[in-house]
């Protein structure tokens, strides 16, 4: 049993391995991971509003494709909507984007993005109140300016918590990407610690990346925490509704 | 209380707003059934009938907030129902006032009075807030310029969406049960505004449970039950000479 566990330190948490391997990571593995998934994010939040919109629409040449796309995007492994979007489209001589893998990887987590955001974006409009709706239109404001100046604005704070869960899920989708095929440069943070691990036949190099990983998700999984609080039961400061001055206002 | 009205060619003043043979349904539900009414300018009409009379969906009809399903609502002698009618510049001559509010919780209370005039009317910021400021002095509120709907009373919000509506300088305002979801306290304030509005002349339809304030500011009472008007008349005739039995049956419950 002893020589097990040694055996698990030995591979797992080698610390000469690790240190090693750190600075590897920070240089390329971690502004990589960091990249595709802020591009893949930008892009869900992008398209996910787009979609959002779409899929409330009455007319049901916005309504069908919204869905159909959200349904499938959703439905797909991401390592195969990765593999079609990344590798198939480039392959088929579909690449707007050009030649760069990281840039084919972070349009398919994009992709993949838009779907579970434009479903927190729909809940989030769906979840305001319809008065606000109709006081915006009864002031003559259109459908697309009472979303924007009323609706929007309102849905955004409550898409915060589950945004950030998104977030999370992509930057951890993002060691995917490996599927792709990425040169030196190009690695996240998984592939780099994989590939130390492949050359010296030690794990404690994945470790090393996971420990990346967790310095990022576990700090953004307690944000989503404090946000979820901070959203239900209102901001500390919040004080009675009675003539209070403008500036006791939290939060803005 | 009525204003003096432009008369029309034939002597008669064109109103305001008329509705004639105004429908809705909700699926197989016939909410209103050939609704006929007219409204001239400066009268106040005050709408009393049970609830799930059709009151809200008759009011909700004149600025298309529900589409009716047949007849026709007219403003100002142009039928808004009509499909070349631009229903966003007719929304900007009919103010409405919600129950709940409806206040922009994100916006302080003159943003909220001011978004329509800069976003809608493409007004300037120091024209909009000026309009604005003097619209929430006029429902009292000139010092809550800058707090937001969560900040103020009940009483208080329900009066900053007055000035809202106001600011479009409408030619017609529609109330719905506007104090109904009030604190009993506050429900004078916003009574106090709406006396005033009716006798500076704006033109009203009022949806109301506050029979003391229909009997006292309304020009014209008009009592719905079942998706029809049943009887209509003078605050006396129809609270001291009620005909039809469903009106005595309606009043004896709420007086
Ligand atoms: N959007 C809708 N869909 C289906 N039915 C509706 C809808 N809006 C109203 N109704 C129905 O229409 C009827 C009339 O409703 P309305 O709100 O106009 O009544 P009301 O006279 O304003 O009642 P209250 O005094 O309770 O406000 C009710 O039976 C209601 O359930
Ligand atoms: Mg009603």
């Amino acid at each position: 049993m002893g020589e097990r566990l040694e055996d698990v330190r030995r591979l797992f948490f080698n610390w000469e391995v690790m240190t090693a391997t750190f600075p590897e990571l920070l240089r390329e593995g971690l502004p990589n991971t960091l990249m595709v998934s802020f591009g893949a994010i930008s892009i869900g939040i992008v398209f996910g509003m787009l979609v959002a919109l779409m899929g409330i629409s009455h007319r049901w040449y916005l309504k069908v494709p919204a869905k159909v796309y959200i349904d499938i995007f959703r439905g797909l492994p991401a390592v195969l909507t990765i593999v079609l979007v990344g590798l198939g489209l480039p392959a088929a001589g579909i690449r707007p984007w050009g030649r760069e893998a990281r840039i084919a990887a972070a349009v398919a987590l994009g992709a993949i993005a838009t779907a579970y955001i434009a479903e927190i974006f729909r809940a989030g409009i769906q979840s305001i109140d319809k008065g606000q709706m109709e006081a915006s239109r009864s002031v003559g404001m259109t459908y697309l300016q009472a979303m924007w100046l009323v609706i929007i604005p309102q849905a955004v704070r409550r898409v915060f918590p589950p945004l950030t869960n998104e977030a999370i899920a992509i930057i951890k989708d993002s060691s995917l990407i490996f599927v792709i095929g990425l040169s030196i440069g190009q690695r996240d943070l998984f592939r780099v610690g994989q590939n130390i691990a492949q050359q010296s036949g030690n794990y404690s190099a994945v470790t090393a990346a996971a420990l990346y990983y967790l310095a990022i998700t576990i700090p953004l999984t307690y944000l989503v925490n404090w946000l979820d609080t901070r959203l239900r039961e209102g901001p500390k400061e919040a004080l009675p509704a009675d003539d209070l001055p403008a500036t006791a206002e939290p939060g803005r | 209380m009525s204003a003096p009205a432009d008369p029309s060619p034939a002597g008669a003043v064109r109103p305001r707003v008329a509705l004639k043979g105004l429908s809705k349904r909700f699926g197989t539900l016939e909410v209103l059934n050939g609704v006929d009414l007219e409204i001239v300018p400066g009268e106040v009409v005050c709408v009393l009938g049970p609830s799930g009379s059709g009151k809200s969906t008759m009011l909700r009809c004149i600025n298309l907030l529900e589409t009716p399903t047949g007849g026709v609502v007219e403003v100002d002698g142009v039928d808004i129902t009509a499909r070349e009618t631009n229903i966003d510049d007719v929304r900007t001559r009919v103010g409405m006032v919600f129950q709940h509010f409806n206040l922009f919780p994100h916006m302080t209370a003159l943003g909220n009075v001011t978004v329509a005039l800069r976003r809608v009317k493409r007004m300037k910021r120091d024209e909009a807030e000026r309009i604005g400021r003097e619209r929430l002095a006029e429902v009292g509120l000139a010092d809550k310029a800058d707090a937001r709907p969560a900040q103020l009373s009940g009483g208080q919000q329900q009066r900053v969406a007055i000035a809202r509506a106001l600011a479009m300088d409408p030619e017609v305002m529609l109330f719905d049960e506007v104090t109904s979801a009030l604190d009993p306290e506050l429900v004078k304030d916003v009574l106090d505004v709406m006396r005033g509005l009716a006798a500076g002349g704006m033109t009203m339809v009022v949806v109301t449970h506050e029979m003391g304030f229909a009997r006292e500011v309304a020009d014209r009472v008009v009592f719905m039950d079942a998706g029809a008007l049943v009887e209509e008349g003078t605050p006396e005739e129809i609270f001291g000479h009620a005909r039809s039995p469903r009106l005595r049956d309606f009043l004896d419950k709420v007086l």
